[in-house]
């Protein structure tokens, strides 16, 4: 049998298809009394994945994650991990390893028995276990502070004590439950790169819960979108990012701009759509599956929008308005426009020069222009 | 810092005088050596000697520390099986008023308590012989008995604080229930069954109503002993007496918050 190929060497088998899934949730669906909490989700995860779960508070996320790991049954559904069915296998006994929201140390223990607890129920012989606590340690850089109990330890300190412990049992499927949301913006970005690094030296498995789009996008081979217990899209960070399925989706991961309108032509190779909103005729270079006069909505990113003074040439894809607000964020401004209808449309453009002599000001009339396939057409 | 107002500190030191000089008083008049408890007449540990060669007392003291032991073990571990109960299993029926229940012994009046206990003591003894009489094990019963509600009011806050997640944390790095419990939950509330151990051993060491309600013949306690004694006129050996008391509580006390401290790196 040849094996497959690794995912840190570019194999996508959710495309392939060729492996078989080492996650496989069918079904699964959490109800607390009358609230459905995680709804009838359908889910393949491949092994050496790091797969990010985003969505909104309250979504469902955390209850997933914790059925996984066993502490909730699910209403009905299954779970397989690895081709065994996990409805009788009690948490204590499941290959997955979770990573708490919380960090969940224990307090009355040093930073080196909280790593070594897994390996001791293990009946490891103590001497092995030190050694692998160490050389854990050693990776998440936390030599030092062994012997020092939790609450001595800053909040990055304990994430990564938190996350040596779920580690150390080199479990097949690791569970991270918001696992940076108490870190500051560098320390969370150094340990995104730690993350995916141990991720890649390991071969572990991970499911990454985060309501952090950024960081659902730095960190994963593929990004399922949750809301309201249910996953509304599933892909790779490009692709959940470039073609949303849902305005749900265009709206949470990234900024967009949305333009409501009708079809006003539908042909193989194109579509136009007029929108009253934007007082605007769209073309669209690709072919979508609408008819005539079908109400559809028009998504566009900020960054792919263009200003200008000039009118634009032709007819189509674009707006005309007055510079409401312009705000400097250092490596881009972001410009919002106000069209006539009220509507306001986000750009972004970056600062390439230090100054431009020739920048736009407030009220200034403009032009917003985009191309033909810059945007994507939403049914729903 | 700020500076503390006349106020604060003049209502501090009357209110730790009105606490402390009674105490004091009777430790100072412990070493007198008059037989009037009220006039001075110069220093003496001769109450103390007495103390020690008085055979009742000193059988008395040791019946009450034995009882006092008993009940607040008994009481701990019971007290924290409520508590857990009541925290962590599911809702069930009657899960309210079952705890609304427990804490009834804290504001019950103690007369109430022992005469509630004794009739049945004497009842349960008509029906089927046991607890034969009342002595030492009726006393440890109905100690148990309300030391057990304020255990569990005092482990139960400390559960419900504990955050749910430790425990599911060591099981998912494979520990089995039981072993989560000895291995987590314990040592996570061990400060609350410290604190409530020694709540009931104070509780049951000072208990005076309770214990003549269902005490019988040979099962003199400490505070029944000098409650009858003081009835028959102060003697300056009680002073002594409740000297050493306090100097073992305070020993204890300080054991106990040292014990309860964090531990901080040195
Ligand atoms: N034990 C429970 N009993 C009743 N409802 C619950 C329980 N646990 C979770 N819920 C509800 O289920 C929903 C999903 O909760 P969950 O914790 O999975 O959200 P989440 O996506 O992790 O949110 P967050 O990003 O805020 O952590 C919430 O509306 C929550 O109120
Ligand atoms: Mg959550």
């Amino acid at each position: 049998m040849d094996t497959p190929q690794k995912i840190a060497n570019g194999a996508k088998p959710w495309i392939e298809q060729a492996e078989t899934p080492f996650i496989r949730i069918s079904n699964l669906t959490k109800k607390f009394g009358e609230f459905t909490a995680v709804d009838n989700i359908t889910l393949d995860i491949y092994r050496e994945e790091l797969f990010c779960l985003l969505g909104g508070s309250g979504c469902g996320k955390s209850t997933l994650l914790r059925m996984l790991a066993g502490f909730e049954n699910p209403t009905s559904g299954r779970v397989e991990i690895d081709g065994q069915d996990m409805a009788n296998v009690p948490a204590y006994a499941r290959p997955t390893n979770m990573m708490f929201q919380s960090y969940a140390l224990f307090p009355h223990m040093t930073v080196e028995k909280n790593v070594a607890y897994g390996l001791m129920r293990d009946g490891v012989s103590k001497s092995d276990a030190a050694d692998q606590v160490a050389d854990m340690l050693n990776l998440v850089q936390l030599s030092e502070f062994a012997k020092r109990k939790p609450e001595q330890l800053s909040g990055g300190q304990r994430q990564r004590v938190a996350l040596a412990r779920s580690l150390i049992k080199k479990p097949k499927l690791l569970l991270l439950d918001e696992p940076l949301g108490a870190l500051d913006k560098k320390l969370r970005e150094e340990t995104q790169f730690e993350l995916i690094n141990i991720q890649e030296s390991l071969g572990v498995t991970f499911i990454v819960v985060t309501h952090d789009q950024e960081e659902a996008m730095t960190l994963s081979t593929r990004i399922g979108v949750m809301d309201q217990g249910e996953i509304v899209q599933v892909g790779e960070p490009h692709e959940v990012y470039e073609f949303p399925q849902t305005r749900f989706v265009a709206d949470f991961i990234g900024s967009v701009n949305i333009f409501e309108g009708r079809v006003s032509a539908d042909a193989t190779d194109y579509v136009r759509i007029h929108s009253q909103e934007g007082d605007c005729d769209i073309h669209v270079s690709h072919g979508v599956s609408c008819t005539e006069n079908q109400k559809l909505w028009f998504a566009i990113r900020p960054e792919k929008l263009t200003i200008s003074r000039e009118k634009p040439r032709g007819k189509f894809n674009f707006v005309k308005g007055v510079i409401d607000e312009i705000a400097y964020q250092g490596n881009l401004s972001v410009y919002r426009i106000k069209l006539a209808s009220g509507k306001i449309v986000r750009v972004t453009k970056s600062n390439r020069a230090r100054h431009d002599g020739d920048a736009f000001s407030w009220d200034d009339n403009v032009y917003v222009s985009w191309d033909e396939a810059a945007g994507v057409v939403l049914a729903q | 810092m700020k500076k503390n107002s006349w106020f604060v500190t003049i209502a501090t030191t009357l209110g730790f005088a009105f606490l402390y000089i009674p105490i004091i008083s009777l430790i100072i008049f412990s070493f007198n050596k008059s037989k009037l408890v009220t006039v001075w007449a110069g220093f003496s540990t001769k109450w103390y000697a007495k103390l020690l060669n008085d055979p009742q007392i000193l059988g008395a003291a040791w019946i009450s520390l034995k009882i006092a032991f008993l009940s607040a073990s008994l009481a701990l571990i019971l007290g924290t099986l409520g508590a857990l109960v009541l925290v962590r299993f599911r809702r069930f029926h009657g899960k309210s008023l079952l705890s609304g229940m427990i804490t009834a012994p804290l504001v019950m009046p103690d007369v109430i308590i022992g005469l509630s206990l004794l009739l049945l003591f004497v009842g349960m003894e008509a029906m089927f012989g046991w607890p034969a009489g009342r002595g030492l094990t009726t006393i440890v019963i109905a100690h148990t008995t309300f030391c057990m509600a304020y255990v569990a009011v005092v482990v139960q806050s400390r559960l419900v604080d504990m955050d749910e997640s430790l425990e599911e944390a060591a099981l998912d790095l494979g520990a089995k229930p039981t072993r989560v419990f000895f291995d987590i939950t314990l040592p996570v509330i061990a400060p609350a069954l410290v604190s409530g151990w020694l709540l009931s051993f104070t509780l049951s060491l000072d208990d005076l109503v309770i214990a003549s309600f269902v005490s019988g013949p040979g099962a003199s306690t400490l505070p029944m002993v000098i409650f009858s004694k003081v009835r028959l006129g102060v003697s300056p050996d009680i002073n002594a007496l409740a000297t050493i008391i306090i100097v073992v509580v305070a020993i204890g006390v300080v054991i106990a918050s040292t014990q309860m401290k964090p531990k901080k790196v040195s």
